[in-house]
């Protein structure tokens, strides 16, 4: 019984550290993304994304 | 749970993305070009002696505006290129919402992605383009580092102050929130000078509206259908 329970319990810490790392994960790859297309300085991203960075008025140039 | 994050982020962000890079192309899009049209107006007379005025020492370097990287030629390639960029960027910021959906403990729907994603608009488009209004090219800007360092922390503290307003429970929470959302505009957004602007005033009008309504529908697209995919994504 006691087993159980503290097996569920150490699970139920699992989950949510599981959701934290994965969160964590898409919080850093997201800012990673919009980053390289929104502000990167490289002329050539600047180029290939300079309609978008206007668009979102991303500072520009 | 990081493959079901990870799948609802490239789905909307893909859905989104795409009905973004079609509404871009009929509103904001043929106003860059037409302020693009104005820039080079004046500047044909330029292009010709720009050595002596960009200075020679970028010539060998070419990262600075030498324009020696690979630009898209007008026409389809820069419709092309406008579009991956925007459909790229548009999975970070629905992959940046989810995160911040799961940090802040709150069950991933529709209506919660949307109101999340409301906040979102309000971060990294009201709040910055009350110090940055958005820019035509050939406008006057400050240091463009500057620019994008009080865009960032500008962004970041709104996003905070809003949930300590809305979301937070501690007594401190609302008048943490306030001064949050408030220092940046106390600070100031770095400007330039001077005014260097060729495109006509009602050009620059139009397009910071077209500009305001087009980062809106963004955010509206992307809590939509991250909320629509979470429902159906189980991984």
């Amino acid at each position: 019984m006691n087993t159980t329970l503290n097996s569920a319990a150490s699970s139920a810490v699992k989950v949510k550290s599981d959701v934290r790392t994965a969160a964590l994960l898409a919080l850093i790859a997201g800012i990673g993304l919009v980053f390289t297309t929104g502000f990167a300085h490289p002329e050539l991203l600047h180029n290939a994304a300079h309609d978008w960075r206007h668009s979102m008025s991303f500072p520009c140039h | 749970m990081l493959k079901r994050v990870l799948l609802v982020g490239l789905l909307a962000g893909l859905a989104a993305g795409l009905a973004m890079a079609v509404l871009q192309h009929f509103t904001t899009v043929p106003l860059i070009m037409a302020a693009e049209a104005y820039e080079a107006a004046p500047a044909g007379v330029a292009t010709e002696p720009a050595p002596a005025a960009t200075g020679h020492d970028h010539g060998a370097m070419g990262h600075e505006h030498g324009g020696s990287a690979w630009m898209p030629a007008d026409g389809l390639e820069r419709t092309l290129s406008t579009t991956v960029a925007t459909v790229v960027s548009v999975m970070g910021f629905a992959l940046v919402l989810i995160a911040v959906l799961l940090l802040a403990g709150e069950e991933i729907t529709p209506t919660r992605a949307l109101a999340y994603a409301a906040a979102g608009f309000a971060s990294t488009g009201l709040a910055t383009a009350l110090g940055l209004a958005p820019e035509l090219p050939g406008s006057a800007a400050a240091d463009l580092v500057d620019r994008q360092l009080w865009w960032g922390a500008t962004v970041l503290a709104t996003a905070l102050a809003l949930y300590l307003l809305i979301r937070a429970k501690p007594f401190w929470a609302k008048p943490v929130g306030v001064l949050l959302l408030v220092a940046p505009h106390v600070v100031g957004a770095p400007h330039p000078d001077g005014y260097a602007s060729v495109a006509p005033a009602e050009l620059a009008a139009h397009f910071a509206s077209a500009s305001l309504a087009v980062h809106a529908v963004m955010w509206a697209l992307v809590g939509a259908s991250v909320g629509f995919f979470w429902q159906r994504v189980r991984a």
